[in-house]
């Protein structure tokens, strides 16, 4: 498809979603990271059956705990696409990018 | 088990306001099993701190660690190598954590990360519930198996007050009356009868009401048995 999506995005791989932790979307935040997003599976349809879901809560979590600490939650996001969405993929990265490019660079330096 | 809740990163983050080296050190014990305070709690804690401090402009060195248990003197001893290091030790164990860390290292700062609230079990995912007041005369056979002292606001021992209304408290809508639920259990047993028999006075000073409680194993004082 030769989609191009920007290249703010640093891609770190999982087998699933569920394999995301609390811990490391903390982590890359309190490392720079201006925001972080979660790109699982669509709902309803992860191969380990809600690894999706608890990736969902998961962000929710880190949302309140950046709140609570004074800091925009929209930084975190969890999107839901299948790995047949290229083009889904594209435009979520662009959109997430041009959120986080609106909201400015973090305050955590 | 022991249950806690977590204190607001604000009260923790003030607690620690004037600190550049800290150690948060998590309990394996009930805080573990209830989420709060185990190894993975304390790095969350660690990296939320970071991240407010770094926001602040006022970095912090932060380590963790979780002990087996907090409440035993021969697991905070693993610490007395590294307790000089930090400006502070932030304990996400239940109350007696802090404690006996302070009793061990008495020139040393220890902050509680959690409010410890009662002893109870988990109801379901996520939420627990008061079971067991540890009041120290344990009659719960006596009531079906449901412990009004620790279930019943008042700690009634005879029977509902008259708060109780379709099998809720009136302290709260969603606290059940557990003297509707002891009577409903007794009837449904067939032992109503048992509820008129007249017990002897609780002794409360077995209680706290008798002051800071202690209990001793003679045959484990003398050594391992």
């Amino acid at each position: 498809m030769r989609l191009s999506y920007p290249a703010d995005v640093k891609i770190i791989q999982v087998p699933c979603t569920g394999r995301v932790d609390i811990i490391h979307l903390l982590n890359a935040l309190e490392d720079g990271a201006d925001g972080v997003y979660v790109a699982g599976c669509l709902e309803g349809e992860c191969h380990y059956l809600e690894g999706n879901y608890k990736a969902r809560r998961k962000v929710e979590y880190v949302k309140k705990t950046l709140k609570e600490l004074g800091i925009e939650p929209e930084r975190v996001q969890m999107y839901n696409l299948s790995s047949a969405q290229g083009a889904r993929f594209a435009e979520i990265a662009n959109e997430m990018v041009q959120h986080i490019t609106d909201l400015g660079p973090t305050p955590v330096r | 088990m022991i249950v806690a809740d977590r204190k607001s990163l604000d009260e923790i983050l003030g607690m620690v306001a004037d600190k550049d080296k800290i150690l948060i050190l998590g309990c394996k014990g009930c805080v573990t099993v209830c989420n709060v305070g185990g190894l993975k709690e304390a790095e969350i804690l660690a990296a939320s701190i970071k991240i407010a401090r770094k926001k602040e402009g006022t970095d912090i060195e932060i380590d963790t660690q979780a002990l087996e248990r907090q409440c035993d003197n021969e697991y905070v001893s693993q610490i007395k190598d590294s307790v000089a290091d930090y400006q502070a030790v932030v304990s996400m164990a239940c109350g007696v954590g802090p404690q006996f860390l302070s009793e061990m290292y008495p020139d040393h700062v220890f902050y509680p990360a959690v409010n410890t609230t009662f002893f109870g079990g988990a109801v379901q995912h996520g939420v627990w519930e008061e079971r067991c007041a540890g009041c120290g005369t344990c009659g719960i056979h006596l009531f079906g198996g449901l412990c009004p002292i620790a279930r019943c606001a008042k700690s009634l021992l005879h029977g509902p007050c008259g708060g109780s209304s379709n099998g809720i408290c009136e302290v709260h809508k969603d606290t059940a009356c557990i003297w509707d639920a002891i009577v409903k259990k007794k009837m449904e047993t067939g032992h109503l009868e048992d509820l008129a028999a007249v017990k002897p006075f609780k002794d409360w000073r077995t209680a706290r009401d008798g002051g800071p409680r202690r209990s001793i194993r003679e045959e484990l004082v003398k050594g391992n048995i």
